[in-house]
Protein backbone atom coordinates (compact mmCIF):
# COMPACT_ATOMS: atom_id res chain seq x y z
CA UNK A 1 0.00 0.00 0.00
CA UNK A 2 1.23 3.44 -0.74
CA UNK A 3 -1.80 5.52 0.03
CA UNK A 4 -0.74 8.77 1.50
CA UNK A 5 -2.46 12.05 1.96
CA UNK A 6 -1.23 15.32 3.22
CA UNK A 7 -3.48 17.95 4.72
CA UNK A 8 -2.45 21.50 5.32
CA UNK A 9 -3.43 22.80 8.74
CA UNK A 10 -3.86 26.50 9.13
CA UNK A 11 -7.47 26.86 10.17
CA UNK A 12 -9.96 24.75 12.06
CA UNK A 13 -11.16 23.55 8.65
CA UNK A 14 -7.76 22.02 8.19
CA UNK A 15 -8.19 20.14 11.44
CA UNK A 16 -11.49 18.73 10.20
CA UNK A 17 -10.00 17.75 6.84
CA UNK A 18 -7.12 15.97 8.57
CA UNK A 19 -9.61 14.05 10.69
CA UNK A 20 -11.59 13.14 7.60
CA UNK A 21 -8.53 11.90 5.77
CA UNK A 22 -7.51 9.89 8.83
CA UNK A 23 -10.94 8.33 9.22
CA UNK A 24 -11.17 7.37 5.54
CA UNK A 25 -7.83 5.64 5.57
CA UNK A 26 -8.43 4.00 8.96
CA UNK A 27 -11.70 2.53 7.65
CA UNK A 28 -10.02 1.35 4.49
CA UNK A 29 -7.26 -0.38 6.44
CA UNK A 30 -9.91 -2.13 8.49
CA UNK A 31 -9.95 -0.39 11.86
CA UNK A 32 -13.16 -0.72 13.87
CA UNK A 33 -15.30 2.12 15.09
CA UNK A 34 -13.57 2.60 18.43
CA UNK A 35 -10.11 2.64 16.88
CA UNK A 36 -11.28 5.03 14.18
CA UNK A 37 -12.42 7.38 16.90
CA UNK A 38 -9.07 7.02 18.67
CA UNK A 39 -7.11 7.73 15.53
CA UNK A 40 -9.16 10.79 14.65
CA UNK A 41 -8.93 12.07 18.21
CA UNK A 42 -5.14 11.79 18.02
CA UNK A 43 -5.14 13.63 14.68
CA UNK A 44 -7.35 16.32 16.18
CA UNK A 45 -5.00 16.90 19.07
CA UNK A 46 -1.91 17.08 16.87
CA UNK A 47 -3.58 19.32 14.32
CA UNK A 48 -4.94 21.62 17.01
CA UNK A 49 -1.47 22.00 18.44
CA UNK A 50 -0.18 23.04 15.01
CA UNK A 51 -3.06 25.49 14.64
CA UNK A 52 -2.59 26.92 18.16
CA UNK A 53 1.16 26.98 18.60
CA UNK A 54 2.79 26.89 15.19
CA UNK A 55 0.09 28.67 13.17
CA UNK A 56 0.52 26.36 10.24
CA UNK A 57 1.87 22.99 9.27
CA UNK A 58 0.74 19.73 7.77
CA UNK A 59 -0.61 16.38 8.74
CA UNK A 60 0.48 13.44 6.62
CA UNK A 61 -1.52 10.27 6.88
CA UNK A 62 -0.33 7.02 5.37
CA UNK A 63 -0.82 3.31 5.55
CA UNK A 64 2.17 1.35 6.78
CA UNK A 65 3.13 -2.29 6.84
CA UNK A 66 5.62 -4.22 8.87
CA UNK A 67 6.72 -7.80 8.45
CA UNK A 68 7.97 -9.74 11.40
CA UNK A 69 8.86 -13.26 10.36
CA UNK A 70 5.80 -14.50 8.58
CA UNK A 71 3.48 -12.03 10.26
CA UNK A 72 2.41 -8.95 8.42
CA UNK A 73 1.16 -6.01 10.40
CA UNK A 74 -0.88 -3.21 8.93
CA UNK A 75 -1.18 0.18 10.49
CA UNK A 76 -1.80 3.84 10.06
CA UNK A 77 0.87 6.46 10.52
CA UNK A 78 0.22 10.09 11.31
CA UNK A 79 2.94 12.65 10.89
CA UNK A 80 2.38 16.19 12.16
CA UNK A 81 4.98 18.64 10.87
CA UNK A 82 5.40 22.32 11.43
CA UNK A 83 8.06 25.00 11.31
CA UNK A 84 6.80 26.70 14.43
CA UNK A 85 8.61 27.69 17.62
CA UNK A 86 9.28 24.13 18.78
CA UNK A 87 8.46 22.62 22.15
CA UNK A 88 10.77 23.84 24.88
CA UNK A 89 10.29 21.30 27.61
CA UNK A 90 9.26 18.11 25.90
CA UNK A 91 9.75 15.99 29.00
CA UNK A 92 7.37 18.11 31.05
CA UNK A 93 4.89 18.29 28.22
CA UNK A 94 4.82 14.50 28.00
CA UNK A 95 3.93 14.25 31.67
CA UNK A 96 0.33 13.70 32.65
CA UNK A 97 -1.40 16.71 34.04
CA UNK A 98 0.84 19.23 32.32
CA UNK A 99 -1.43 20.31 29.48
CA UNK A 100 -3.15 23.64 29.62
CA UNK A 101 -6.34 21.65 29.34
CA UNK A 102 -5.37 20.44 32.81
CA UNK A 103 -6.27 16.93 33.89
CA UNK A 104 -8.58 16.16 31.00
CA UNK A 105 -6.20 13.57 29.73
CA UNK A 106 -5.93 14.97 26.23
CA UNK A 107 -2.89 16.67 24.74
CA UNK A 108 0.31 14.88 23.76
CA UNK A 109 0.25 12.29 26.58
CA UNK A 110 -3.26 11.44 25.41
CA UNK A 111 -2.06 11.01 21.84
CA UNK A 112 0.66 8.68 23.02
CA UNK A 113 -1.93 6.57 24.82
CA UNK A 114 -4.34 6.48 21.91
CA UNK A 115 -1.68 5.29 19.49
CA UNK A 116 0.86 2.44 19.66
CA UNK A 117 4.10 4.12 18.58
CA UNK A 118 4.86 7.71 19.32
CA UNK A 119 7.82 9.96 18.63
CA UNK A 120 8.47 13.67 19.08
CA UNK A 121 11.25 15.57 17.42
CA UNK A 122 11.31 19.24 18.19
CA UNK A 123 13.98 21.88 17.74
CA UNK A 124 13.56 25.35 19.17
CA UNK A 125 12.89 28.00 16.55
CA UNK A 126 12.88 25.33 13.84
CA UNK A 127 9.80 23.31 14.35
CA UNK A 128 8.21 20.12 15.51
CA UNK A 129 7.60 16.75 13.93
CA UNK A 130 5.47 14.25 15.73
CA UNK A 131 4.82 10.77 14.39
CA UNK A 132 2.35 8.28 15.75
CA UNK A 133 1.36 4.84 14.49
CA UNK A 134 -1.55 2.64 15.35
CA UNK A 135 -1.36 -1.02 14.39
CA UNK A 136 -4.29 -3.10 13.34
CA UNK A 137 -4.82 -6.05 15.67
CA UNK B 1 -7.45 -10.00 26.22
CA UNK B 2 -9.52 -10.97 23.19
CA UNK B 3 -10.96 -13.80 25.21
CA UNK B 4 -12.01 -11.60 28.07
CA UNK B 5 -13.54 -9.19 25.58
CA UNK B 6 -15.70 -12.00 24.26
CA UNK B 7 -16.68 -12.92 27.78
CA UNK B 8 -17.68 -9.36 28.56
CA UNK B 9 -19.61 -9.23 25.32
CA UNK B 10 -21.59 -12.33 26.24
CA UNK B 11 -22.20 -11.10 29.75
CA UNK B 12 -23.45 -7.79 28.54
CA UNK B 13 -25.65 -9.45 25.93
CA UNK B 14 -27.28 -11.56 28.65
CA UNK B 15 -27.82 -8.60 30.93
CA UNK B 16 -29.31 -6.51 28.14
CA UNK B 17 -31.50 -9.32 26.83
CA UNK B 18 -32.93 -9.96 30.30
CA UNK B 19 -33.57 -6.30 30.85
CA UNK B 20 -35.27 -5.81 27.51
CA UNK B 21 -37.59 -8.72 28.31
CA UNK B 22 -38.52 -7.37 31.68
CA UNK B 23 -37.53 -4.00 33.05
CA UNK B 24 -36.79 -5.12 36.58
CA UNK B 25 -34.71 -3.56 39.30
CA UNK B 26 -32.75 -6.78 39.38
CA UNK B 27 -31.69 -6.21 35.78
CA UNK B 28 -30.43 -2.77 36.68
CA UNK B 29 -28.57 -4.20 39.62
CA UNK B 30 -26.78 -6.60 37.25
CA UNK B 31 -25.89 -3.65 35.06
CA UNK B 32 -24.36 -1.91 38.07
CA UNK B 33 -22.30 -4.99 38.87
CA UNK B 34 -21.25 -5.14 35.24
CA UNK B 35 -19.96 -1.59 35.43
CA UNK B 36 -17.65 -2.69 38.22
CA UNK B 37 -16.42 -5.52 36.05
CA UNK B 38 -15.53 -3.23 33.14
CA UNK B 39 -13.73 -0.86 35.48
CA UNK B 40 -11.76 -3.75 36.88
CA UNK B 41 -10.80 -4.81 33.38
CA UNK B 42 -9.85 -1.20 32.62
CA UNK B 43 -12.28 -0.98 29.73
CA UNK B 44 -12.66 2.63 28.72
CA UNK B 45 -16.02 4.36 28.21
CA UNK B 46 -15.81 4.45 24.41
CA UNK B 47 -15.42 0.68 24.38
CA UNK B 48 -18.53 0.28 26.48
CA UNK B 49 -20.47 2.43 24.05
CA UNK B 50 -19.20 0.33 21.20
CA UNK B 51 -20.08 -2.87 23.06
CA UNK B 52 -23.61 -1.63 23.56
CA UNK B 53 -24.01 -0.85 19.89
CA UNK B 54 -22.61 -4.22 18.90
CA UNK B 55 -25.04 -6.13 21.08
CA UNK B 56 -27.92 -3.89 20.09
CA UNK B 57 -27.30 -4.59 16.43
CA UNK B 58 -27.22 -8.31 17.10
CA UNK B 59 -30.63 -8.10 18.76
CA UNK B 60 -32.14 -5.74 16.21
CA UNK B 61 -30.42 -6.16 12.85
CA UNK B 62 -32.80 -3.61 11.38
CA UNK B 63 -32.20 -0.62 13.61
CA UNK B 64 -34.09 2.44 12.47
CA UNK B 65 -32.13 4.77 10.26
CA UNK B 66 -29.83 7.03 12.19
CA UNK B 67 -29.59 4.82 15.27
CA UNK B 68 -26.21 3.42 14.31
CA UNK B 69 -24.93 6.85 13.31
CA UNK B 70 -26.05 8.35 16.60
CA UNK B 71 -23.76 5.92 18.36
CA UNK B 72 -20.84 7.10 16.27
CA UNK B 73 -21.47 10.53 17.66
CA UNK B 74 -21.74 9.26 21.22
CA UNK B 75 -18.50 7.33 20.75
CA UNK B 76 -16.74 10.52 19.79
CA UNK B 77 -18.15 12.32 22.81
CA UNK B 78 -16.98 9.53 25.08
CA UNK B 79 -13.42 9.68 23.74
CA UNK B 80 -12.60 12.53 26.08
CA UNK B 81 -13.84 10.56 29.05
CA UNK B 82 -11.72 7.65 27.93
CA UNK B 83 -8.63 9.82 27.85
CA UNK B 84 -9.35 11.39 31.21
CA UNK B 85 -9.95 7.92 32.62
CA UNK B 86 -6.60 6.65 31.39
CA UNK B 87 -4.78 9.69 32.67
CA UNK B 88 -6.43 9.18 36.01
CA UNK B 89 -5.19 5.59 36.10
CA UNK B 90 -1.64 6.59 35.35
CA UNK B 91 -1.71 9.39 37.91
CA UNK B 92 -3.02 6.94 40.46
CA UNK B 93 -0.11 4.62 39.79
CA UNK B 94 2.28 7.53 40.12
CA UNK B 95 0.74 8.53 43.43
CA UNK B 96 1.24 5.02 44.70
CA UNK B 97 4.89 5.10 43.71
CA UNK B 98 5.42 8.43 45.44
CA UNK B 99 3.64 7.19 48.50
CA UNK B 100 5.91 4.18 48.67
CA UNK B 101 8.96 6.44 48.45
CA UNK B 102 7.64 8.69 51.17
CA UNK B 103 6.96 5.70 53.37
CA UNK B 104 10.59 4.70 53.11
CA UNK B 105 11.66 8.25 53.96
CA UNK B 106 9.23 8.39 56.88
CA UNK B 107 10.64 5.17 58.26
CA UNK B 108 14.11 6.58 57.95
CA UNK B 109 13.00 9.69 59.76
CA UNK B 110 11.78 7.59 62.65
CA UNK B 111 15.36 6.49 63.20
CA UNK B 112 16.27 10.10 64.05
CA UNK B 113 14.02 9.90 67.07
CA UNK B 114 15.02 8.07 70.23
CA UNK B 115 13.73 4.52 70.06
CA UNK B 116 13.08 4.40 73.73
CA UNK B 117 12.62 6.77 76.60
CA UNK B 118 15.50 6.53 79.06
CA UNK B 119 14.55 5.10 82.38
CA UNK B 120 15.63 7.23 85.31
CA UNK B 121 14.89 6.45 88.92
CA UNK B 122 12.43 8.86 90.46
CA UNK B 123 11.40 10.26 87.10
CA UNK B 124 8.28 9.52 85.10
CA UNK B 125 8.49 10.46 81.42
CA UNK B 126 5.80 10.43 78.75
CA UNK B 127 6.28 11.34 75.08
CA UNK B 128 4.01 11.34 72.08
CA UNK B 129 4.90 12.68 68.68
CA UNK B 130 2.44 12.32 65.81
CA UNK B 131 3.05 13.78 62.36
CA UNK B 132 0.13 15.48 60.58
CA UNK B 133 1.12 13.72 57.39
CA UNK B 134 3.79 11.11 56.83
CA UNK B 135 6.86 13.22 57.43
CA UNK B 136 7.15 15.21 60.60
CA UNK B 137 8.57 18.65 61.24
CA UNK B 138 8.67 18.02 64.98
CA UNK B 139 11.73 16.63 66.60
CA UNK B 140 12.49 15.45 70.09
CA UNK B 141 15.55 14.02 71.67
CA UNK B 142 16.53 12.35 74.93
CA UNK B 143 19.90 11.55 76.38
CA UNK B 144 20.88 10.15 79.72
CA UNK B 145 24.34 10.01 81.21
CA UNK B 146 25.83 7.72 83.83
CA UNK B 147 24.80 10.02 86.67
CA UNK B 148 21.12 9.80 85.83
CA UNK B 149 21.15 13.25 84.31
CA UNK B 150 18.75 13.66 81.43
CA UNK B 151 18.87 16.05 78.53
CA UNK B 152 15.74 16.56 76.50
CA UNK B 153 14.95 18.63 73.46
CA UNK B 154 11.88 19.52 71.54
CA UNK B 155 12.15 21.31 68.22
CA UNK B 156 9.75 22.45 65.57
CA UNK B 157 10.99 23.00 62.07
CA UNK B 158 8.90 25.75 60.55
CA UNK B 159 7.41 24.30 57.46
CA UNK B 160 6.13 20.84 57.07
CA UNK B 161 6.71 17.73 55.09
CA UNK B 162 9.82 16.63 53.30
CA UNK B 163 12.00 19.79 53.56
CA UNK B 164 11.42 19.86 57.31
CA UNK B 165 12.26 16.21 57.61
CA UNK B 166 15.53 16.64 55.74
CA UNK B 167 16.46 19.42 58.11
CA UNK B 168 15.83 17.23 61.08
CA UNK B 169 18.76 14.95 60.42
CA UNK B 170 21.07 17.92 60.75
CA UNK B 171 19.73 18.87 64.14
CA UNK B 172 20.10 15.35 65.35
CA UNK B 173 23.72 15.08 64.28
CA UNK B 174 24.52 18.48 65.72
CA UNK B 175 23.14 17.50 69.08
CA UNK B 176 24.95 14.20 68.97
CA UNK B 177 28.22 15.94 68.35
CA UNK B 178 28.14 18.10 71.48
CA UNK B 179 27.80 15.48 74.21
CA UNK B 180 29.68 17.60 76.73
CA UNK B 181 26.98 20.25 76.55
CA UNK B 182 24.10 18.01 77.41
CA UNK B 183 23.70 19.70 80.73
CA UNK B 184 24.22 23.24 79.48
CA UNK B 185 21.07 24.13 77.60
CA UNK B 186 22.17 27.68 76.78
CA UNK B 187 25.54 26.66 75.35
CA UNK B 188 23.97 23.80 73.44
CA UNK B 189 21.45 26.07 71.75
CA UNK B 190 24.25 28.47 70.84
CA UNK B 191 26.03 25.65 69.02
CA UNK B 192 22.95 24.35 67.29
CA UNK B 193 22.13 27.90 66.24
CA UNK B 194 25.54 28.29 64.64
CA UNK B 195 25.18 25.10 62.63
CA UNK B 196 21.66 25.90 61.56
CA UNK B 197 22.53 29.45 60.60
CA UNK B 198 25.39 28.27 58.41
CA UNK B 199 23.69 25.32 56.77
CA UNK B 200 20.07 26.05 56.27
CA UNK B 201 18.37 28.12 53.61
CA UNK B 202 17.47 31.51 55.03
CA UNK B 203 13.79 30.82 54.65
CA UNK B 204 13.84 27.91 57.06
CA UNK B 205 13.62 28.36 60.79
CA UNK B 206 13.72 26.10 63.75
CA UNK B 207 12.35 26.72 67.20
CA UNK B 208 13.67 24.66 70.04
CA UNK B 209 13.50 24.19 73.77
CA UNK B 210 16.23 22.30 75.52
CA UNK B 211 16.19 21.22 79.13
CA UNK B 212 18.37 19.15 81.39
CA UNK B 213 17.39 17.47 84.57
CA UNK B 214 19.84 16.39 87.24
CA UNK B 215 18.21 13.73 89.35
CA UNK B 216 20.79 14.16 92.11
CA UNK B 217 19.95 17.80 92.75
CA UNK B 218 16.50 17.89 91.11
CA UNK B 219 17.57 20.92 89.13
CA UNK B 220 15.86 21.54 85.85
CA UNK B 221 17.80 23.93 83.60
CA UNK B 222 16.38 25.07 80.34
CA UNK B 223 16.76 27.49 77.49
CA UNK B 224 14.62 28.23 74.49
CA UNK B 225 14.92 29.49 70.95
CA UNK B 226 11.59 31.01 70.07
CA UNK B 227 9.76 27.83 70.94
CA UNK B 228 6.16 27.49 72.05
CA UNK B 229 6.26 27.92 75.86
CA UNK B 230 5.65 24.79 77.87
CA UNK B 231 4.11 24.50 81.33
CA UNK B 232 5.43 23.88 84.76
CA UNK B 233 3.15 22.22 87.25
CA UNK B 234 3.82 23.06 90.91
CA UNK B 235 2.37 20.31 93.03
CA UNK B 236 2.52 22.27 96.27
CA UNK B 237 0.30 25.01 94.87
CA UNK B 238 -1.56 22.85 92.39
CA UNK B 239 -0.99 25.40 89.63
CA UNK B 240 0.35 25.51 86.09
CA UNK B 241 2.85 28.18 85.16
CA UNK B 242 4.16 29.10 81.72
CA UNK B 243 7.55 27.65 81.01
CA UNK B 244 8.80 30.52 78.97
CA UNK B 245 12.34 31.03 77.75
CA UNK B 246 13.49 34.13 75.93
CA UNK B 247 15.62 33.51 72.87
CA UNK B 248 15.62 34.10 69.16
CA UNK B 249 14.61 31.38 66.69
CA UNK B 250 17.51 29.21 65.47
CA UNK B 251 19.11 30.12 62.18
CA UNK B 252 18.51 33.85 62.12
CA UNK B 253 21.46 35.47 63.85
CA UNK B 254 24.92 34.00 63.92
CA UNK B 255 26.17 34.78 67.42
CA UNK B 256 23.27 34.56 69.74
CA UNK B 257 23.21 34.02 73.47
CA UNK B 258 20.55 31.89 74.97
CA UNK B 259 19.59 32.67 78.53
CA UNK B 260 19.47 29.71 80.83
CA UNK B 261 16.72 29.32 83.41
CA UNK B 262 16.70 27.15 86.47
CA UNK B 263 13.98 25.47 88.49
CA UNK B 264 14.07 23.16 91.47
CA UNK B 265 11.69 20.32 90.87
CA UNK B 266 9.77 19.21 93.96
CA UNK B 267 8.10 15.81 94.26
CA UNK B 268 4.95 15.71 92.12
CA UNK B 269 6.05 18.70 90.03
CA UNK B 270 6.20 18.23 86.31
CA UNK B 271 7.43 19.90 83.15
CA UNK B 272 5.32 19.94 79.99
CA UNK B 273 7.02 20.59 76.66
CA UNK B 274 5.02 20.85 73.49
CA UNK B 275 5.06 21.85 69.84
CA UNK B 276 2.69 24.41 68.45
CA UNK B 277 0.71 21.60 66.85
CA UNK B 278 -0.67 21.05 70.33
CA UNK B 279 -1.69 24.61 71.04
CA UNK B 280 -2.77 25.33 67.51
CA UNK B 281 -5.33 22.62 67.41
CA UNK B 282 -8.22 24.11 65.55
CA UNK B 283 -11.73 23.03 66.23
CA UNK B 284 -14.86 24.39 64.62
CA UNK B 285 -15.02 27.00 67.39
CA UNK B 286 -11.51 28.31 66.66
CA UNK B 287 -8.13 27.68 68.22
CA UNK B 288 -7.95 25.74 71.38
CA UNK B 289 -6.77 27.81 74.32
CA UNK B 290 -3.65 26.97 76.24
CA UNK B 291 -5.85 26.75 79.30
CA UNK B 292 -7.83 24.01 77.67
CA UNK B 293 -4.63 21.99 77.46
CA UNK B 294 -3.76 22.41 81.11
CA UNK B 295 -7.36 21.54 81.94
CA UNK B 296 -7.02 18.35 79.92
CA UNK B 297 -3.72 17.49 81.59
CA UNK B 298 -5.36 18.01 84.95
CA UNK B 299 -8.11 15.54 84.05
CA UNK B 300 -5.57 12.78 83.56
CA UNK B 301 -2.98 13.96 86.08
CA UNK B 302 -3.45 10.93 88.32
CA UNK B 303 -2.19 8.65 85.54
CA UNK B 304 1.42 7.84 84.56
CA UNK B 305 3.03 10.47 82.30
CA UNK B 306 2.80 8.36 79.16
CA UNK B 307 -0.90 7.82 79.67
CA UNK B 308 -1.46 11.53 80.26
CA UNK B 309 0.09 12.45 76.92
CA UNK B 310 -1.81 9.65 75.17
CA UNK B 311 -5.11 10.83 76.58
CA UNK B 312 -4.47 14.50 75.88
CA UNK B 313 -3.60 13.64 72.31
CA UNK B 314 -6.71 11.55 71.86
CA UNK B 315 -8.96 14.29 73.22
CA UNK B 316 -7.40 16.97 71.01
CA UNK B 317 -7.47 14.70 67.98
CA UNK B 318 -11.13 14.01 68.61
CA UNK B 319 -11.90 17.71 69.02
CA UNK B 320 -10.52 18.20 65.50
CA UNK B 321 -12.50 15.40 63.96
CA UNK B 322 -9.43 13.14 63.84
CA UNK B 323 -7.66 15.34 61.33
CA UNK B 324 -4.36 16.78 62.50
CA UNK B 325 -3.44 20.06 60.87
CA UNK B 326 0.03 20.27 62.31
CA UNK B 327 2.59 17.88 63.73
CA UNK B 328 1.91 17.16 67.36
CA UNK B 329 4.50 16.53 70.05
CA UNK B 330 3.88 16.49 73.78
CA UNK B 331 6.39 15.59 76.47
CA UNK B 332 5.79 15.31 80.21
CA UNK B 333 8.60 14.88 82.70
CA UNK B 334 7.48 14.36 86.28
CA UNK B 335 9.39 13.92 89.50
CA UNK B 336 7.80 11.06 91.35
CA UNK B 337 6.35 11.69 94.76
N1 LIG C 1 3.45 21.85 17.45
C1 LIG C 1 3.84 22.55 18.55
N2 LIG C 1 4.66 23.60 18.44
C2 LIG C 1 5.04 24.30 19.55
N3 LIG C 1 4.64 23.99 20.81
C3 LIG C 1 3.82 22.97 20.98
C4 LIG C 1 3.37 22.17 19.87
N4 LIG C 1 2.58 21.19 20.35
C5 LIG C 1 2.53 21.36 21.67
N5 LIG C 1 3.27 22.42 22.08
C6 LIG C 1 3.51 22.87 23.44
O1 LIG C 1 3.28 21.80 24.32
C7 LIG C 1 2.29 22.12 25.27
C8 LIG C 1 1.46 20.90 25.58
O2 LIG C 1 0.70 20.50 24.49
P1 LIG C 1 -0.52 19.54 24.70
O3 LIG C 1 -0.03 18.31 25.40
O4 LIG C 1 -1.21 19.34 23.41
O5 LIG C 1 -1.47 20.28 25.74
P2 LIG C 1 -2.23 21.69 25.53
O6 LIG C 1 -2.33 21.97 24.06
O7 LIG C 1 -3.57 21.46 26.17
O8 LIG C 1 -1.42 22.70 26.28
C9 LIG C 1 1.50 23.24 24.67
O9 LIG C 1 0.93 24.07 25.65
C10 LIG C 1 2.55 23.97 23.83
O10 LIG C 1 3.26 24.88 24.65
MG1 LIG D 1 -2.94 20.51 22.69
Amino acid sequence: MSIQSSVEVQTEWGIVSARQAGRNLAKEIGFGGVDQARITTAISELARNIYLYAEKGEIVIEAVEETRGTQKKKGIKITAKDRGPGIKNIREVMEDGYTTSGGLGAGLPGVRRLMDDFDVDSVMEEGTTITAIKWLR
Amino acid sequence: MAESKELLHDQYANILRAYLEEQSEQGLYYAQQFSKRVLEEQISPEEVVSLHLEVLEEFFPDLPKGAHESFELLLEVMMGYGLAYREHQSLRDKTKELEAEINVAANMQQTFLPDEIPHVNGLDVGVLSVPASKMSGDYYHFVKDDHDCVGLAIADIIGKGIPAALCMSMIKYTMDSYPEQRLQPGALLENVNRVVEQNIASNMFITMMYGSYDSRTHQFNYAGAGHEPGFYYKAAEDTFEELHAKGIVLGIKRNTDYKEYQLTVEPGDFVVLLSDGVTECRTDDGFIEREAITRLIRTYQHLPAQEIVNHVFYELERAQGFQLRDDFTLIILRRNV
